[in-house]
C-alpha cells in the first residue's frame, strides 16, 4: 500500500483532495474482485457452474467421445462409413431431415392459420378451439402415434374399412403416419408463437395500410405478412427441432421409414453398439443445434422479440364471410381430427381386443391398476421429486443470467439451455455412458432418472423463470441489496415470494413433462425403476394396444389433474397475494 | 470543506453488442459532510450512471471511489454505508410499510423492540405514522415515496443517493416532496447525492449543482453562479433559458467589462470577465433581465413578433434591428396587458444579470 495525496481537477479549477489509500495492484478490478466480497453468491456461481458441467456438458462430452474412439483408440468408423454413404447410416439421417422439414412447413401452415383466425377474426368458439390446440402440449405427444395406429394401423379401424369396402391394403406406417402425428404434436407451438407474433402486430399498421388505400388480401401480403416473417422463421425452426428429437411417435409409427433418434436407440438398447449409437446421436445433434443456433440468432437479432411484445388491445377483425368460415371450417376440422384421435385413445382403453373384439371391458384399468401401478407410482414419485428439484434451479439460473454480472455468464446462460438443442435420446444415451461406471455409477438408480428430468427439463425451467423475473422490477432486488441483504436474503425474501405463483404454474407443467416423457428416460430405467409411459410402449410392442390405450388414459388424467390442482392453487395463492398489493 | 464522499476519474464505459458508450467520462468530485449535491444534466448525461456507481450497481470501467476515505469502489451494495432512494422506489410489494421499513435493521440483526421503535420514529418523521399495515401497492405516489425514503432513513445511512425521487410524482406533490426532503436531509446532516433532470428541482434543493452533459461535468457550483455565471453556452441554456447576442468587448477594468453589440449599444457588465480587448464574445441574456418599455425610453429597438401569455408571465419574442431574435419574459402581465404582435418595443438590460461566454 501506498498513500497518495493527489490534487483533483474540478473545471479548471485544482481543489485539494482527501488523503486516500490505494493498493499498488487490484484485483477487485475484475468483475472476480467482485464475487470475493459476495462469497454466497460466489459459491452459487461454482455449484451451477459444476452442477451444469456434471449433468449437462460431461454426458454430452461421452456421446462425442464413444463416437469417436473405440476401445480407446481413436477410430471413428461409423463417421466414415456415412461419408461413403452406407444405408443404414445415411438413410435414418435423410428420413429425419424430410421428416422435420415436412413436419415444420405443414405445422407451421397449419399453426398460422389457427392464429389468424384466433387473432383476426371473430369467429366463435376461440377459447375452445385454444383449449384443445393446447392438448398436444401437455399430453404425451406418442399418443396421437397409439391412436392413428388405432384407426390406421393394420388393425385400424379405417384401414379394415378400407379393405372391407374397396379392397385397398393401406395402413398409415411411415413416413404418411411421422408426418400426420408429428404434425399434429407440434402445430400448437407454431400457433402459440405466432399467435404472440400476430396479436403482438398493431393493428394500427395494417389499418394505415387499408387507410391508405391498399385491399385487405394485399394488406395481408404486404403488411401482416412481412411483419410475421421472423415469426414463422422461429416457428418452422421451433418445429423441426422438435421433429428431429422425437422419439415416442417415431418409435411406434416409423415402420420401414428408420428415423435417427429410434435408430441411435436400437443400436445401444438392441445391438449394444455404442459407437454406431453414438454417432448417429451425433449425427442427429448436428442438425438439431444448427437449428438452434439459427433461432437464437434469429430471436435475439430481429424484431421478432418487439414483435411479441406485449399483445395489443384492439386486434383487426377480418369479418368477410368469405373469409372467416373457410377458417372456421379448416378449424373445425383441424380441432376435429385432435379431438377424434385422443377420443379414440379412450375409446380403445374400453375395448376387450382392439381389432378383435370391441366388446367394452375394464379389464385394460384393473391391468393399469395392477401390473402397472408400480410403474405409475415411480413416475409420480421420481417427477415429485424432480420438479420442485428442476424449477428451484431453474429460477436460480435464470435470476443469475438475468439479475447477475459474473464472468462466464453468457456461457452459463448457452449451456444451461443446451437441452433444448439436444435430443432427449442423446441427453439419455449421454447418462448411460457417463454414469455406467465409477466414480459416479447411477445407473439402475432412481436418481439417474431424476436428474434426467431434472436437466432435460432445465431449459423450459429458465426460460420460464426468465419471464417471471421480467415481471419483477429489478429495482426491488438492487434495493434489498442496498438496504443490506446479500443473494441469499435477496433471493429467498425477495425474488421467491414474489415469483412463488408464477412458479407454481411453471411447475406443474414440469411435473405433467416429466409424467410424459419418454425419449431421455427410456435409456435410462431399469427393471427395477420402470416408467409409466416405457410400459406404454412396451404394450404397444407387444400389440396390446387396448392395455396401452388404457396407460394414455391414466397418463393423461394425471397430467389434467395435475394442471387444474395446480391452476386452483395457484389462483387461490395469487388471488390471496393480489389483494394483498 | 472536508469530503465525505469522493470520485476520482470514474469512468464507466457500457459494451452492448454496438459499440462502446461511454457513459461517464473521468469525473473527479466531492461531496462534503452533510451537504446536497445535485447530479443535473439531460437523459443520458451520465448522471444516473454515476449515482449507481456510488450505489454499488454498476462497476466503474476505471477510477475510484471513496467514502469517508475508505475505497469503497468495489463493494458490493449490501457492503456499503450508502442507501438509495429509487425513481420507481423499488418497495417490497408482498410486505406491509412497517416490513419494508424494517428490512434493513433486520438484515443488520437489530433486536425487534428497538427495530420497532425505530421503524415507529422515522415513519413519523416522514408522516406516515399509522399506515403501518398497509401493503405499498395501497398507497398514493408520494406516500410510496415517503416509504422509499423512511426504508432508507431508518438504517441511518452514511450517504443518502436520491434517483430522480420525484420524477414519478405530479407537480403539485413534487414541490411539497422535495421541500420535505431537504427539511429532512438538513435536520439528520445526511451527506447526499441527488439526480434530477429537473433544473428547478436542482436550484430549490441544492447546496451545489453539477451539470454534467455526455457524461463530463460541465460546471460545479452553488444554484446562484451556475444560473448566473454559467460556465458554457450548454449550461446557460440547460439551466433557465437564456438569449446569446453577439457582442465584442471594448473596454475593461478591475471591477467591469464593457461590450458593444452589433446594434452598435454598449454595456458596461459590473464584473471583470477574462476577455481580452476586440475579443468577439456571447452576451448570455436571461429573458427576466430585460426590461420591455415604450421605444423612445429603451436603450435598443425591437418589434414584437410573438406574444403568449403564460399564466403570470407574458412571454415575448422581439425581433431586433440587428436580426437578432431575444426571448423576453415579463411579470405581471395581467395588469398590464400583453402587447400585440407587430408592436414596436424599447429594451433596457438588467447590467448586473448579463454574462458573458466565448463566442
Amino acid at each position: 500500500m501506498r498513500t497518495v495525496a493527489k490534487g483533483h481537477r474540478v473545471l479548471g479549477r485544482t481543489v485539494k483532495g482527501a488523503r486516500v489509500t490505494r493498493p499498488l495492484f487490484s484485483l477487485s478490478r475484475s468483475p472476480f474482485g467482485r464475487l470475493v466480497h459476495d462469497p454466497v453468491l460466489l459459491l452459487v456461481i461454482l455449484s451451477v457452474f459444476a452442477l451444469i458441467g456434471l449433468f449437462v456438458v460431461y454426458p454430452l462430452v461421452r456421446v462425442f467421445a464413444a463416437s469417436l474412439f473405440h476401445r480407446g483408440v481413436f477410430n471413428p468408423r461409423y463417421f466414415l462409413y456415412l461419408f461413403e454413404g452406407r444405408p443404414y447410416l445415411l438413410r435414418p439421417f435423410l428420413n429425419s431431415i424430410t421428416v422435420g422439414v415436412l413436419v415444420a412447413v405443414i405445422g407451421t401452415m397449419v399453426g398460422f392459420l389457427y392464429a389468424y383466425a384466433i387473432t383476426r377474426t371473430d369467429i366463435p368458439g376461440k377459447s375452445l378451439f385454444r383449449w384443445i390446440a393446447t392438448f398436444p402440449i401437455i399430453s404425451p405427444p406418442f399418443l396421437l402415434a397409439l391412436s392413428a395406429i388405432l384407426l390406421l394401423g393394420e388393425n385400424g379401424l379405417i384401414t379394415r374399412w378400407l379393405f372391407a369396402r374397396f379392397g385397398i391394403r393401406w395402413s398409415v406406417y411411415g413416413l404418411p403416419g411421422l408426418v400426420l402425428t408429428e404434425t399434429l404434436a407440434y402445430f400448437p407451438l407454431a400457433f402459440l408463437t405466432l399467435e404472440g407474433v400476430l396479436s403482438g402486430i398493431d393493428p394500427a399498421l395494417e389499418e394505415s395500410a387499408m387507410d391508405l388505400g391498399a385491399s385487405k388480401l394485399r394488406t395481408f401480403l404486404r403488411v401482416t405478412l412481412p411483419l410475421a416473417t421472423p415469426g414463422l422463421a422461429a416457428s418452422f425452426l421451433l418445429l423441426f427441432i422438435r421433429s428431429l428429437e422425437d422419439f415416442g411417435n417415431p418409435v411406434v409409427i416409423q415402420g420401414r421409414y428408420p428415423v435417427l433418434t429410434v435408430q441411435a436407440y436400437l443400436a445401444i438398447t438392441g445391438m449394444y453398439n455404442l459407437p454406431l449409437g453414438a454417432t448417429l446421436a451425433i449425427i442427429l445433434l448436428v442438425p438439431s443445434v444448427l437449428a438452434f443456433i439459427l433461432l437464437q440468432f434469429w430471436v435475439g437479432r430481429r424484431s421478432f422479440i418487439t414483435v411479441t411484445g406485449r399483445p395489443s388491445t384492439a386486434g383487426l377483425h377480418t369479418t368477410e364471410s368469405y373469409v372467416k368460415w373457410p377458417l372456421f371450417a379448416g378449424l373445425v376440422i383441424l380441432s376435429g381430427i385432435v379431438l377424434l384421435l385422443y377420443g379414440m385413445v379412450f375409446y380403445g382403453a374400453f375395448t376387450e381386443l382392439w381389432g378383435v373384439n370391441h366388446a367394452f371391458t375394464l379389464d385394460n384399468f384393473r391391468y393399469v391398476f395392477s401390473t402397472g401401478s408400480s410403474y405409475l407410482v415411480n413416475t409420480l414419485k421420481l417427477a415429485g421429486v424432480a420438479t420442485p428439484l428442476g424449477g428451484f434451479l431453474g429460477i436460480v439460473i435464470a435470476y443469475l443470467v438475468t439479475r447477475k454480472n459474473f464472468p462466464g455468464r453468457r456461457a452459463l446462460d448457452f449451456l444451461s439451455m443446451l437441452n433444448f438443442a439436444v435430443p432427449g435420446i442423446i441427453v439419455g444415451m449421454g447418462y448411460v455412458f457417463a454414469f455406467n461406471t465409477p466414480p459416479i455409477q447411477l445407473t439402475g438408480t432412481a436418481a439417474i432418472i431424476v436428474l434426467v428430468f431434472v436437466f432435460q427439463r432445465m431449459p423450459v425451467a429458465i426460460r420460464d423463470g426468465v419471464a417471471m423475473l421480467q415481471q419483477i422490477d429489478p429495482v426491488i432486488d438492487e434495493a434489498a441489496s442496498d438496504l443490506g441483504a446479500g443473494f441469499f436474503r435477496t433471493f429467498r425474501r425477495i425474488t421467491l415470494p414474489l415469483v412463488a405463483p408464477a412458479l407454481m404454474a411453471g411447475m406443474a407443467y414440469m411435473f405433467s413433462a416429466c409424467v410424459t416423457s419418454i425419449s431421455a428416460v427410456i435409456m435410462v430405467v431399469s427393471a427395477k425403476w420402470q416408467l409409466v409411459t416405457v410400459a406404454l410402449l412396451h404394450e404397444v410392442d407387444n400389440a396390446d394396444l387396448s392395455q396401452a390405450a388404457a396407460y394414455g388414459v391414466v397418463i393423461v388424467l394425471v397430467v389434467l389433474g395435475t394442471i387444474f390442482f395446480m391452476d386452483f392453487l395457484v389462483r387461490r395463492v395469487l388471488g390471496r397475494w393480489r389483494h394483498a398489493r | 470543506m472536508h469530503a465525505e464522499l469522493l470520485l476520482e476519474r470514474l469512468t464507466k464505459i457500457f459494451r452492448g453488442r454496438g459499440k462502446p458508450v461511454v457513459a461517464v467520462d473521468h469525473v473527479d468530485l466531492e461531496v462534503g459532510k452533510g451537504e446536497l449535491l445535485t447530479l443535473l444534466g439531460p437523459s443520458g448525461c451520465g448522471k444516473t450512471t454515476t449515482l449507481r456507481m456510488v450505489g454499488g450497481f454498476e462497476i466503474p470501467t476505471e477510477g475510484e471511489i471513496y467514502l469517508g476515505g475508505q475505497r469503497i469502489t468495489h463493494l458490493p451494495p449490501q457492503r456499503r454505508p450508502t442507501a438509495t432512494v429509487f425513481q420507481s422506489y423499488g418497495l417490497f410489494p408482498h410486505m406491509t410499510v412497517f416490513e419494508n421499513v424494517a428490512f434493513g435493521l433486520k438484515v443488520r440483526r437489530v433486536p425487534r423492540a428497538e427495530i420497532r421503535r425505530r421503524v415507529q420514529e422515522v415513519l413519523h418523521l416522514v408522516g406516515l405514522a399509522g399506515l403501518e399495515d398497509r401493503p405499498p401497492g395501497k398507497l398514493s405516489g408520494g406516500q410510496q415515496q415517503r416509504v422509499a425514503l423512511a426504508r432508507v432513513l431508518v438504517i441511518r445511512p452514511q450517504v443518502l443517493l436520491f434517483d430522480e425521487p420525484l420524477s414519478n410524482l405530479d407537480a403539485k406533490l413534487r414541490v411539497e416532496t422535495r421541500e420535505h426532503i431537504r427539511r429532512i436531509q438538513k435536520e439528520l446532516g445526511i451527506t447526499s447525492l441527488y439526480v434530477t433532470h429537473d433544473q428547478a428541482e436542482a436550484m430549490a434543493i441544492s447546496d451545489r449543482i453539477v451539470v454534467m452533459n455526455q457524461g463530463r461535468i460541465q460546471q460545479v457550483g452553488t444554484p446562484q453562479e451556475i444560473y448566473l455565471r454559467p460556465a458554457n453556452a450548454f449550461v446557460a441554456d440547460f439551466i433557465g433559458r437564456a438569449n446569446f447576442l453577439t457582442a465584442k468587448v471594448v473596454g475593461k477594468s478591475a471591477t467591469e467589462t464593457e461590450v458593444e453589440l452589433t446594434s452598435g449599444l454598449k454595456l458596461r457588465i459590473p464584473y471583470p470577465f477574462d476577455f481580452s480587448l476586440g475579443e468577439t464574445v456571447k452576451v448570455v441574456v436571461r429573458p427576466e433581465a430585460v426590461d420591455l418599455l415604450p421605444p423612445s425610453e429603451g436603450e435598443l429597438v425591437g418589434t414584437v413578433v410573438l406574444a403568449q401569455l403564460t399564466g403570470s408571465l407574458a412571454h415575448y419574442r422581439i425581433l431586433l434591428d440587428s436580426q437578432e431574435v431575444l426571448e423576453v419574459e415579463v411579470l405581471g402581465a395581467l395588469e398590464k396587458g400583453l402587447l400585440p404582435s407587430g408592436t414596436p418595443v424599447g429594451l433596457r438590460f438588467h447590467l448586473k444579470n448579463l454574462h458573458l461566454l466565448p463566442a
